[in-house]
């Protein structure tokens, strides 16, 4: 295999066995910039003939009529969370009828799937083109179990290689909280709701025969929401149950209680609030997760308080986020993924929470995605590196266990994206002199924010003279790396078999950014 | 002036928590090895607090241990294994009367003596937490030198008077009064008693303005998000910073002209009037409030 070291200064492989030549990672906007068109791959489907139902008597029938073969590539949704059913039910129907050797490529693996290794390991699955992967199937790659390299994509990554033709999507099976005989769809309804579809609308999009699998057949036509129209459905397919509701749709997050994560999402509050870009007309996106949260709640403080109306939240969102809109302190939420139980119904509710695909949502290579005009990003990380680069896949025994999701569109696209972390964790420190994996490029992130204080990516020396200004606990980022290594110590590195690479970052512009490699054991 | 507006207390038995102690802005914090910690807990959580005290670079934060009182059977092993390490303070809980401080000061000269240190070099923060102890509140306060602090222990004393506790807390202005004046008379800090509900912010800062008021030196955090908010109330007021100002700067132009008496705004000012201006200025300080620009 060949290597090529990118503008990351990180080994790729010039290519991927059997699926072909891959560029290195050049720059953040390179590919943007130099303004080729993209390749676009709208598929050969076959008409439906009229008809007044589009039920498949079974989920059996439904594949054999799908056409699918041996070696081709499935696709699923992973908007069910951890409450999914539908990825093992299709996966065991796949490997009783004999199928072998697919591609199996959802737009996100959910971290309850372990059964997706089983399935590896039977022959069912060969290869694996998603966000990332956890538990047992994050340990079964890095073990170098598969005998192909898994390819990980951002969610704006994945939109793009499907409307590239990079991942050419065989049969689409999209659970289907609600559905009508005709296959018109959506997620915002149902015992098995899950709020907005937005993978699944590209999926159907591309996909050259697409499935609808739902537990809650209602009466045509679906109302008042469609996530998915019917001219994109070839089939439905009716099961007992999508999943289990409550994992489905979990309790609405709460803000953390933590001391040691509201200080974390203090200090980001702060670096943001001196920036002065908390004005009139900003837009915003957090995750759910505890620190990254919490900043959402001292920035929705901050409004409330100046009486500023943002323009958008972006993003996966939360009951908070959707509250926040409520409030009116947004004009409109974009939602390609929504988080917990609280959002499921506000789609319906307020027509200002609109649900989107990824590529709206962050597609590098089309004509304008909405992380390029996100004003500001709270991201997480597993760790992080003296050049800013962010590792949020492999996590501290040299394991796959995290995924890319929106965290390189939304660094890229934002005008300020900060890491909110703390400085180490069960006594491992988060700054490194090197992450193991890059998952998002250290020229895109403006800084880092942890509780002993904020660092500044030198990029940006507007950024530090606002903080300096307002008089915030600014550190070096090696001064922080060297205080905190003063009582964790400095971590052995793990052990790697740097000649097999198990898995490949690919950018969310299409090039190689780093290789994951098998972990010695 | 070092600051000592707040005392974040940290349970002595857990470590991940005392490690971080030093990031929630808190100007002295103290490590418990008193009620926060069970029975079962007292040995490790001794053999924690002095591991950290030992090895552990707390950079200039200010680290009070609370021990266990003379009462029980880990007082000895608590001021044997602490004293040695020259913690900012030992906090005495249950002091009744000066005996109680005696007793304390014996034990902790016989382990300065053995380990090498200066004859009463670790101070005493002394805890009035029962009706006698607040009426002894000025003996012991002046039991020894080694006594730097009055500290009020609220939750034993509404014990000791078979009251509840009210979120207006007036059932304190007694013996809050009587800890100040007795500490101020002697010299030495008052610290007030922790506000025990974390989930009323409100109620924490109007008991932190009252106790602002009545002149304790600081109050004690059970909870990282109190810090902010008693540091809150100790904020000078942003007119009486700058009269502050003016003040200090007449006396000291009244100075180089060899006055003795100044007149500012219209109104005479001597020398109680100047220290109380310095102490106004060297708070106003810690908020970054001086020089007519506020942060």
């Amino acid at each position: 295999m060949n290597f090529v070291k990118n503008a990351a200064g990180r080994l790729v492989p010039t290519e991927v066995h059997g699926v072909g030549a891959f560029a290195p990672y050049r720059g953040a906007l390179s590919r943007i910039l130099e303004g080729n068109p993209s390749p676009s791959a709208f598929p050969k489907r076959k008409p439906e003939p009229p008809c007044r139902s589009k039920v498949a008597p079974s989920l059996k029938a439904a594949i054999e009529k799908s056409g699918l073969e041996n070696g081709m590539t499935v696709s699923f949704h992973h908007h069910l969370r951890n409450g999914d059913k539908v990825i093992p039910l299709v996966l065991e129907t796949l490997l009783q009828m004999g199928f072998r050797d697919l591609t199996f490529a959802p737009s996100s693996i959910p971290d309850s799937h372990d059964c997706v290794a089983d399935y590896v390991r039977k022959g069912l699955i060969r290869r694996i083109w998603t966000s990332g992967a956890r538990g047992e199937v994050g340990r079964m790659i890095s073990r170098g179990e598969m005998g192909e390299m898994v390819i990980i994509r951002s969610h704006g990554g994945r939109a793009r290689a499907i409307e590239e033709g990079s991942i050419q999507i065989d049969v689409a099976f999209l659970a289907a909280p609600a559905c009508d005989a005709l296959g018109n769809f959506t997620g915002c309804i149902g015992k098995s709701a899950c709020g907005s579809l937005g993978y699944a609308i590209t999926d159907a999009r591309f996909a050259r025969h697409v499935i609808a699998v739902t537990d809650n057949l209602v009466e045509y036509p679906l109302h008042p929401h469609v996530s998915v129209p019917q001219y994109l459905v070839n089939q439905v397919v009716v099961v007992d149950s999508l999943g289990d509701p409550a994992k489905i749709a979990t309790g609405a997050a709460r803000i953390t209680r933590n001391p040691l994560d509201l200080k974390v999402a203090e200090n980001a509050y702060r670096l943001l609030s001196a920036s002065g870009i908390l004005a009139p007309g900003c837009s915003f996106q957090v995750g759910a997760g505890g620190a990254s949260l919490a900043v959402a709640a001292f920035v929705r403080d901050h409004m409330r308080e100046k009486g500023i109306q943002g323009s958008f939240g972006l993003g996966g969102i939360s009951g908070y986020m959707s509250q926040m809109l409520e409030e009116g302190l947004f004009r409109g939420l974009f939602d390609v993924q929504s988080f917990d139980s609280s959002v499921t119904g506000s789609m319906v509710r307020n027509r200002s929470h609109m649900e989107i695909d990824p590529s709206w949502y962050a597609n590098p290579m089309n004509q304008g995605c909405l992380v390029h005009n996100l004003d500001v990003v709270i991201l997480a990380a597993l760790e992080v590196d003296t050049d800013f680069n962010v590792n949020v896949l492999t996590g501290n025994d040299g394991y796959l266990r995290g995924a890319s999701g929106g965290h390189s569109d939304t660094a890229a696209g934002a005008r300020v994206a900060i890491v909110v972390a703390p400085s180490f964790r069960g006594g491992v420190p988060t700054i490194k002199d090197r992450v193991q994996t890059i998952v998002t490029p250290g020229e895109t992130v403006d800084a880092i924010a942890t509780e002993r204080g904020i660092c500044i990516n030198p990029r940006r020396a507007d950024l530090w003279e606002a903080a300096r200004k307002a008089n915030l606990p600014i550190r070096e980022i090696t001064d922080l790396k060297k205080e905190v290594e003063r009582f964790t110590g400095v971590p052995e590195p793990v052990e790697l078999d740097t000649d097999r690479v198990v898995a490949v970052v690919e950018y969310r512009d299409g090039t190689l950014l780093d290789s994951i490699y098998r972990v010695r054991e | 002036m070092r600051a000592m507006r707040s005392m974040l207390y940290i349970p002595g038995n857990a470590p991940g928590m005392i490690q971080n102690a030093a990031v929630f802005g808190a100007d002295l914090i103290m490590i418990d090895l008193e009620d926060a910690v069970a029975l079962a807990e007292k040995d490790a959580a001794r053999d924690i607090a002095a591991g950290f005290l030992r090895h552990y670079d707390f950079g200039d934060l200010p680290v009070v241990v609370r021990i266990n009182g003379a009462d029980t059977p880990f007082f000895e092993a608590d001021l044997e294994s602490i004293v040695p390490l020259q913690p900012f303070a030992i906090r005495l809980p249950k002091c009744q009367a000066p005996s109680d401080v005696l007793l304390a000061d014996a034990k902790m000269m016989e382990i300065e003596e053995k380990a090498g240190l200066p004859a009463g070099s670790v101070p005493i923060h002394a805890m009035l937490e029962s009706a006698r102890g607040i009426e002894h509140a000025y003996a012991i306060a002046t039991a020894c030198p080694r006594v730097r602090a009055l500290t009020l222990g609220g939750q034993d004393l509404t014990a000791d008077l078979g009251i509840q506790k009210t979120r207006e807390g007036w059932e304190f202005f007694y013996a809050r009064s009587r800890v100040v004046m007795a500490a101020k008379a002697a010299g030495i800090d008052a610290f007030d008693t922790v506000w025990t509900d974390f989930n009323d912010p409100e109620g924490l800062f109007r008991e932190a303005k009252q106790i602002v008021e009545l002149g304790f030196t600081g109050k004690a955090a059970i909870h990282p998000s109190q810090v902010p908010i008693i540091h809150r109330a100790f904020r000078p007021d942003e007119r009486e910073v700058r009269k502050a100002e003016r003040i200090l700067a007449a006396a000291e132009e009244a100075e180089r002209q060899g006055r003795g008496v100044v007149a500012v705004d219209g109104k005479m000012v001597d020398a109680p009037i100047i220290a109380r201006a310095r102490h106004l200025i060297s708070l106003a300080g810690l908020y970054g409030m001086e020089g007519g620009e506020e942060r």
